[in-house]
């Protein structure tokens, strides 16, 4: 008898967490919405949604390439430095014109990138370690290039980037939306994408299967620098400074954050990008009602810490099953 | 003599299956007890029933004539049975000492660990056993068959009575497999009772004095090693009377393939560690070649191997006389190799994908345009598939893992057909699959043969390799021992090739 019910009370417990981790996400995000809308005021308006999905913008960026990363088991640390890298470089090169600078730095990102991928892949370096190189050492390239001092731009196209609207849209929210709808069809559509995921859920399988696993996994992270130089990018133009020290710092984990709650399991073979792109958007709503509701920031890591380890028990009990 | 350890009627029992079906056997102080039988057989079961890792359901251990029963495997430890496993469990960065005397270091008047008295006490017992080696190295700097020494030390110095040797000598190289038979000797002079797991004839004939065999979890023969012929052992291991040798199992293997008569597939002294010593495989299109031989004699290493999944030390392989860049399995791939592999779950099926996405995996490439996967030809193919080889799914969506093994075996083959392969290895295809699947994939590898493919087979079933094989291969330690077909393809000389004797 209490065996029966156990068990009875064991496969709801999962079914509730696998529709959890599948749903639970778009679910948070809707309620939090509703809860903005009767108990927050000044919400529903243009100029807030306006600050709240500049302020996304980059971290969804960072997210997608994290997500890539970690759906073949791996994950990237060095996002923020390579953010920093990024922004160090553009000053430099700004005056050449703000293509040339964005062309560079987001060819030094893709090289960072491809350098993760390199270690990981060709000398089997565990992701965590070979990725925290970069994390420490990018960052302290970047105060180097930079020589340590914040950059004031003054480029008007190149701030344009962070400031300006494009059919009433920030210009930052149309390229996250769009590499978010590229990153999806990547994943889903290309074969690139499915070897990928392949990857990720058996490693020894695919290698077995022909695959080239080892171009794969440096494709793989060379998107992941690829894209966290662009959010780089961004967040300069957006500061209207380049400012090594401090721009994409803790990027990492916010990242990684955004594709966990978004229900991408870090045990790999799986790759969420909408869940991801919503998983940015509840970390980002959640910290702007505690803030509008004057909790001070403590108490929003503290609520974000808690969501966090809700997602990751609920990825848990499924992997379990 | 006393028995000093006694295991009566022991059954173990996993969710439907009984791996363990009244098992009993008798170890006498001193002596070498082998204790063989094929996969699946009940040997590991059995060792962890007596070393505290399983509790028997029914049945009873007497050790020293007193009924002992363990929760854990210290407690076996502590009441006097090691064991030793293929692997080694010991820690790579501690010293050599330190690994020998690890939870037991001596200690000083002020309660620490007594280095001196440690290293001391180490070297004294390593060398009492022949084994020279610098105590304080850390333990990872020796060679594997070193670390296996220590681990044996580590396992006698506890005062055991009984030990138990799960195939030490798998990974070993010759010279360290004569020290390792020293120490045994060394056991068997204190009167400790070895009991010796390992499927290679010429060890358990050198070392051992009497030998249980199991089979399907049932013990089906106990008595001293030397009143048994190697074939009548070998016999017994694989359920083969010697003498009921020509009734052909029920398989649903047909007639033998008309075999082209250019070899398709030549694989020439392919080499590597101790592993594989010059083996060469040959196979014609339409062909089955079949590779015979106990556990660990090098079956699945030889396909490994050809397709270019296990490093190699020499040797070629040859497709359509054209050589393959050694140790790519990309290219193996593309000259139309495709293996597919024993374990299905660690090797085989990517879990998470669904059973369309496990079919296309290895076609990917002819199945997109400019990278782009096309969602029409993969159902095309997918859908021919499910169909030719009968996958049993509710819809090409539905996960692979969600499949019984013998579907999930189908979607694998399905995986390799679509990517027309000209040489097919099959590593245990029919393993734990249930009868209907067994025969249709059965049926299904001689038709691939009749359409020209080559095939090879590797399996532990004699019926399945005799009925289904055109030529059979036989290995043993790595080496190829002979090669049968025709009139000779027949269970009693294939025993004999197995067992090592002339036929």
């Amino acid at each position: 008898m209490t065996a029966a019910t156990a068990t009875a009370g064991g496969i709801d417990r999962a079914r509730v967490a696998r529709w959890l981790q599948e749903y639970g996400v778009y679910v948070a995000v809707v309620a939090l919405l509703l809860f903005n809308v009767f108990f927050t005021a000044n919400f529903l308006t243009l100029g807030n949604f306006r600050t709240q999905l500049v302020q996304a913008a980059p971290v969804c960026i960072v997210a997608l390439g994290m997500a890539l990363v970690i759906g073949t088991e791996g994950v990237d640390l060095s996002v923020g430095a390579v953010m920093a890298l990024a922004a160090s470089l553009i000053p430099l090169y700004l005056g050449a014109g703000p293509v040339p600078a964005v062309l560079i730095a987001l060819a030094v990102g893709l090289a960072a990138g491809m350098f993760n991928g390199f270690l990981v892949a060709h000398l089997g370096i565990q992701p965590i370690v070979a990725t925290l190189a970069l994390l420490v050492g990018g960052r302290g390239l970047a105060l180097v290039i930079a020589e340590g001092q914040l950059v004031q731009l003054h480029d008007k196209s190149f701030l344009e980037l962070g400031t300006g609207d494009l059919a009433g849209i920030p210009i930052s929210v149309w390229i996250a939306g769009l590499l978010s709808v590229v990153v999806a069809l990547l994943v889903g559509r290309t074969t690139f994408g499915r070897r990928l995921v392949a990857i990720g859920g058996n490693r020894t399988a695919s290698g077995l299967a022909g695959l080239p696993v080892k171009s794969v996994l440096v494709g793989v992270y060379a998107i992941c620098g690829l894209l966290a130089a662009v959010a780089g990018v961004l967040a300069t133009a957006r500061l209207s400074a380049s400012d090594p020290a401090d721009i994409g710092l803790l990027m990492e984990l916010s990242a990684i954050t955004a594709v966990v709650v978004g229900g991408t399991a870090l045990t790999g073979g799986r790759v969420r990008i909408l869940g991801t792109v919503f998983g940015v958007i509840l970390m980002q709503l959640v910290r702007a009602t505690l803030i509008k509701h004057n909790l001070p920031d403590s108490t929003a890591q503290m609520v974000q810490a808690a969501i966090i380890v809700v997602a990751v028990y609920v990825a848990r009990e499924r992997s379990t099953r | 003599m006393e028995p000093v350890l006694e295991v009566t009627d022991v059954v173990k029992e996993f969710v439907g299956v009984r791996a363990l079906d009244g098992v009993s056997f008798t170890v006498r102080p001193g002596e070498v007890h082998a204790l063989v039988g094929e996969n699946g057989a009940g040997k590991s079961t059995l060792i962890k029933v007596l070393t505290g890792v399983h509790r028997p359901d029914s049945g009873e251990v007497r050790l020293r004539g007193e009924v002992v029963s363990f929760d854990r495997p210290v407690r076996a430890q502590e009441a006097g049975i090691s064991t030793i496993y293929q692997e080694v469990n010991l820690v790579p960065l501690i010293s050599v000492a330190g690994n020998v005397f690890l939870g037991r270091e001596p200690r000083t008047r002020f309660g620490l660990v007594d280095w001196a008295k440690m290293n001391r006490d180490a070297e004294e017992l390593l060398s009492g056993y022949g084994i020279d080696t610098d105590v304080k190295r850390p333990l990872g700097t020796l060679s594997v068959g070193e670390q296996q020494m220590v681990a044996l030390v580590r396992a006698v110095s506890t005062d055991a009575d009984v030990v138990i040797m799960d195939e030490p000598t798998s990974s070993l190289e010759p010279r360290e497999v004569e020290t390792l038979f020293s120490v045994v000797e060394r056991l068997h002079e204190k009167g400790i009772a070895v009991v010796y797991v390992s499927h290679r004839m010429d060890e358990l004939y050198r070392i051992c004095d009497r030998v249980t065999v199991l089979r399907d979890g049932k013990m089906v023969h106990t008595g001293p090693l030397n009143d048994l012929s190697r074939i009548e052992l070998v016999a017994l291991m694989l359920g083969r009377s010697v003498s009921d040798i020509r009734e052909h199992g029920a398989t649903a293997f047909g007639e033998d393939h008309n075999a082209g008569k250019e070899p398709l597939l030549r694989a020439e002294n392919l080499s590597s560690g101790v592993r594989l010593t010059d083996v060469s495989v040959s196979i014609r299109p339409g062909e089955v070649v079949g590779l015979a031989g106990l556990l660990g004699s090098g079956r699945t290493e030889t396909a490994r191997a050809i397709v270019g999944a296990l490093p190699l030390d020499g040797g070629t392989v040859l497709v359509g006389g054209k050589a393959l860049k050694a140790g790519d399995v990309g290219a193996a791939m593309r000259a139309g190799i495709n293996m597919l592999a024993e374990d299905r779950k660690a090797e085989g099926i990517i879990p998470n994908l669904s059973v369309r996405e496990n079919i296309v995996l290895a076609a990917l490439p002819q199945l997109s345009r400019f990278g782009v996967v096309s969602r029409e030809k993969q159902d095309r193919i997918v859908d021919t598939f499910v169909k030719r080889l009968r996958i049993k799914v509710s819809n090409p969506d539905q996960l692979v893992s969600e499949l019984s093994g013998g579907n999930q075996q189908k979607v694998l083959l399905a995986r390799w057909l679509c990517t027309r392969p000209k040489v097919l290895l099959l590593d245990e295809p029919t393993r734990g699959i249930d009868v209907g699947a067994k025969a249709e994939v059965q049926a299904l590898i001689d038709e691939l043969a009749q359409e020209g493919l080559a095939v090879l087979l590797i399996s532990s079933e004699m019926e399945e390799l005799i009925d289904g094989a055109d030529r059979l291969v036989v290995l043993k330690d790595g080496a190829v021992v002979g090669e049968l077909s025709g009139d000779d393809l027949t269970q009693d000389k294939v025993l004999a090739a197995i067992a090592g004797e002339a036929p």
